[in-house]
């Protein structure tokens, strides 16, 4: 093995805490939430919309307006120091009346906990909500895929494009529940859309200007690629 | 008399010079194996002048671990910038989830990492069960471990195997494929398949260990060990092995964490995060096994830390394999189990049982559950949410290869392209996760 | 099945008893046999296939015993195009592309269910079937196929190359794809090709 290690050890800052066991026996609601919903509520008060315990797991719905505030208290805060963001994902429900959720899941390496946050957002609205990139970098991508997936909008992300389909792809976002299993265009259709994507037969915007093809491309290319302006829609 | 080479190599994350080019310190390797550093000589003259190049790697390339792109900046030899994009093998498996039955999903979870596919099932069922609020039997729980285990072991053997064969090694690839076969052969006398396991039912096994399984397992484990330490004496101080992974892709703690790393990759970059001990699940708490840990989070240490958890899965299997205890593998829970067909039969309510199960599938409670399980690539987790219904309404499947690959640029920046490949080995990736 | 013929295609038609002789036959077997022998594989494995066909050529059921250890993953230098594992519709330019790269003689199995038919993943994102995409000469089911599954499926094609004749000039055709759509199959043929078949409607039913 390697030299000494410097291990960030897990339950450090938790003295008195005994070591985790597999939960057994769970109720599947009720049960002592973790106690960082308790802070939660003392801090931002009505942000926090409503704390639930289901199968032993905290579950905290807030206001989307102050999520990146709330998310960066979790992750500064030493009594919290929930320095490990998990996922990022989103449910849609059947029924069409009930919002579509958004929901993180953090884990405190230290402290040994897990919440899970969400946001509620109305159907009917645009689909809009703050990016915690800022805060983790780890939600680059799962960002971009939730964007993929739902087309749920991240404010603050860097570079919000598709990722798991090709960024011209037309028919919608696909884990949508008015999205059809076997997707919107005939099979033929499919097939001659992506065939006449090819996106590998070229490089971005943003891959040709670090190559010496950025000299010649006209003057106009070159100035909206340096205002930012990015391929894909 | 120890004979003395000299070779040249990249020292570290802090061995980058004035103009960002990995420092090169001549290292000197004795015949005994020792390694140590000299002082870094003054940097090198800096490139010609020239542009950069912009060159492709993938989809279809030997190297990438599936159907990975890669579009690379380089500057000679030096990689400036790298771009990566997936999503070259997304199936609609979470799309999927929501039109099939809660043990209808579980030929999908084999098939999203191909390499882990009964830890998949494992770590499936155990969310279903939450879901479900069913608890297992303790023997159940035991064969989990079983195959848990077991999984890790086939998944390592593969990384070992592929990255060897990118560094440019061949042998150490057949004889991982070979001690697959074994485990291969383990797993087709239990559950009937080689690959695509789908071992676990919701409350239970697809079916218990057949007679002498134990005996072949309690083999495997003895001679295991052998092929760990053969390839232990072939590449641990090896030169060019060495030369080739330390110093690569290094990342800090802080930065791994906050990259959602997971895994091996975390864990060699020195934060001791292993789901079975932080969040324990199916009783490993009770087990006595060490997690690896190492300190600059570079190439060679997560081969190192890998390399390690194949003899600590070892253990773990050598401890099951005393405390496998007797009695039913499936819970007795007879909504989301089928009855025993004589009870079927014979009485109404099993009848009754055995005809939702059928027709419309076994059906849970509304709410959701997420569970997390120690993958080999990391923390794999499956969210869940159920409306009622048979089908649930959202399947998540949280992939620790899809975020262990994100903090890939950070980590090429910097080192040669011949590095590129290396790294991207060490990061263990299935792209079948990645995309889903 | 529901293939038209393209208006405009050509039409050779092969007459054995009129265009062979001795030499022919000895010739043909000959190239034959030593193409059979050394097909060079170029391995598209995307997914679980590529796996099983990684352990088809490890030590256990060693694919050297057919001359194939020597995977080309150039498809410049290959004859055979194993398509192991899924394609999504974002890989199908890339496997049509790699295979309008490789030089004639060249074949093509279809290893797996996913690659044959789309699988079990009849949804919007995988292409249902790489025939709709590329000419397939041996289709191997299984979910994976074992090794002795492509092993079989390898030696049939071995048989089906020994069929060969030089004289046959429909043989070493290259595929024309329609130049602006790209598919080389009419869409209704591609339809019929990735239409779900047998019974079960809950396949697509979400909820109960």
């Amino acid at each position: 093995m390697t030299g000494p290690a410097i291990p960030v050890l897990p339950g450090a800052a938790d003295a008195g805490a005994s070591p985790p066991v597999t939960p057994k026996g769970v109720p599947h609601r009720g049960g002592t939430p973790n106690p960082t919903a308790a802070a939660l509520s003392g801090k931002f008060g009505a942000a926090v919309h409503r704390v639930d315990v289901i199968w032993g797991e905290t579950t905290v719905t807030v206001d989307g307006a102050r999520l990146l505030e709330i998310v960066r208290w979790l992750h500064d805060d030493a009594s919290q120091r929930y320095d490990y963001l998990s996922d990022v994902t989103a449910v849609e429900f059947r029924d069409a009346d009930q919002p579509i959720e958004v929901v993180w899941h953090l884990r405190s390496l230290p402290f040994r906990r897990f919440v899970r946050v969400k946001v509620l957002l109305a159907r009917g609205a645009p689909l809009e909500v703050q990016s915690v990139w800022p805060v983790y970098k780890g939600a680059d991508w799962i960002e971009r895929e939730c964007y993929d997936m739902f087309g749920i909008v991240f404010r603050g992300h860097p570079d919000l494009r598709r990722i798991l389909m090709w960024e011209q792809y037309r028919e919608g976002f696909p884990l949508r529940k008015d999205f059809p299993l076997r997707g919107r265009f005939s099979r033929a259709e499919q097939l001659r859309q992506a065939l006449a994507a090819n996106p590998e037969a070229r490089y971005s915007m943003e891959e040709l200007t670090i190559a010496q093809a950025f000299e010649d491309l006209p003057g106009e290319m070159r100035e909206r690629l340096a205002g930012g302006e990015k391929t894909g829609e | 008399m120890a004979t003395k080479r000299t070779i040249e190599m990249a020292v570290g994350s802090a061995g980058l010079d004035a103009q960002g080019r990995p420092r090169r310190a001549p290292v000197t390797v004795t015949e005994g194996g020792a390694v140590s550093t000299l002082e870094a000589p003054p940097s090198l003259e800096p490139d010609l002048e020239g542009e950069h190049m912009l060159i492709n790697i993938g989809p279809q390339h030997p190297a990438t671990h599936g159907v990975l792109r890669l579009v690379l900046e380089l500057d000679g030899e030096t990689v400036v910038r790298c771009i990566p994009h997936i999503g070259y093998l997304h199936c609609g498996f979470e799309k999927i989830g929501e039109y099939r039955q809660y043990n209808q999903i579980i030929p999908w979870t084999d098939r999203e990492d191909y390499l882990n596919s009964i830890g998949n099932n494992v770590a499936f069922a155990l969310g279903a069960e939450r879901l479900f609020g069913v608890e297992i039997t303790p023997r159940c729980t035991v064969l989990r471990v079983m195959a848990m285990e077991l999984s890790r072991i086939i998944s390592h053997l593969v990384w070992l195997g592929t990255t060897c064969i990118d560094i440019g090694a061949f042998t150490p690839f057949l004889w991982s494929f070979q001690e697959r076969e074994n485990v291969y052969n383990l797993l087709e006398s239990w559950v009937g398949a080689r690959l695509t396991t789908s071992a676990t039912r919701v409350g239970g096994m697809a079916a218990d260990i057949p007679d002498g399984w134990t005996e072949q397992l309690r083999h495997f484990v003895k001679t295991f060990p052998r092929t760990i330490d053969e390839v232990d004496r072939m590449l641990t101080r090896n030169a060019i092995w060495v030369g080739r992974t330390v110093g690569l892709g290094a990342l800090n703690a802080t930065e791994a964490v906050n990259y959602g790393l997971s895994g091996p990759m975390v864990r060699a970059s020195g934060v001791a995060f292993d789901v079975r001990k932080d969040f324990p699940y199916l009783d490993y708490e009770t087990y006595d096994f060490d997690v690896p840990v190492g300190s600059s989070g570079d190439v060679y240490d997560r081969f190192l830390v890998r390399l390690e958890e194949l003899r600590q899965s070892t253990r773990i299997l050598a401890q099951t394999l005393d405390r496998l205890p007797e009695g039913p593998v499936n819970c007795a829970d007879h909504r989301v189990v089928l009855p025993p067909k004589h009870s079927a039969m014979s009485d109404m309510e099993s009848m009754i049982h055995h005809f939702k199960q059928v027709m419309e599938g076994p059906r849970p409670p509304i709410g959701e559950a997420y569970v997390a399980v120690e993958s080999p690539k990391g923390e794999k987790g499956y969210y869940m949410v159920s409306d009622g219904t048979a089908k649930p309404v959202r399947w998540r499947i949280r992939p620790p290869s899809f975020v262990n690959l994100s903090a890939i640029p950070k980590m090429v920046e910097g080192h040669l392209l011949s590095d590129v490949i290396a790294i991207n080995a060490s990061i263990d990736i299935v792209m079948g996760e990645i995309d889903r | 099945m529901g293939l038209k013929e393209r208006s405009g295609a050509s039409i050779t038609t092969y007459d054995p008893e009129g265009q062979e002789n001795w030499v022919t036959t000895k010739l043909d077997f000959a190239v034959n046999w030593s193409r059979a022998n050394s097909l060079w594989p170029m391995p598209f494995g995307t997914a679980c296939c590529a796996i099983e066909f990684m352990a088809t050529a490890a030590s256990r059921f060693d694919l050297a015993r057919f001359g194939m250890e020597r995977m080309s993953f150039s498809p410049r230098q290959a004859d055979l195009l194993i398509c192991a594992g899924r394609v999504p519709f974002k890989l199908a330019p890339v496997i049509r592309r790699i295979w309008q790269q490789m030089p004639q003689p060249k074949w093509c199995i279809s290893m797996g269910a996913c690659a044959s038919s789309g699988g079990m993943f009849d949804n919007y994102a995988v292409v249902q079937g790489i025939d709709t995409i590329i000419p397939v000469d041996v289709y191997v089911p299984g979910c994976p196929p074992r090794p002795e599954g492509l092993i079989y499926g390898i030696m049939m094609l071995q048989k089906k190359v020994m069929a060969e004749r030089m004289s046959d000039k429909r043989l070493r055709n290259e595929m024309e794809p329609d130049p602006e759509s790209g598919l080389y199959l009419t869409p209704p043929a591609i339809d019929e090709l990735s239409e779900p078949f047998g019974n079960s409607v809950n396949q697509t039913r979400s909820a109960t």
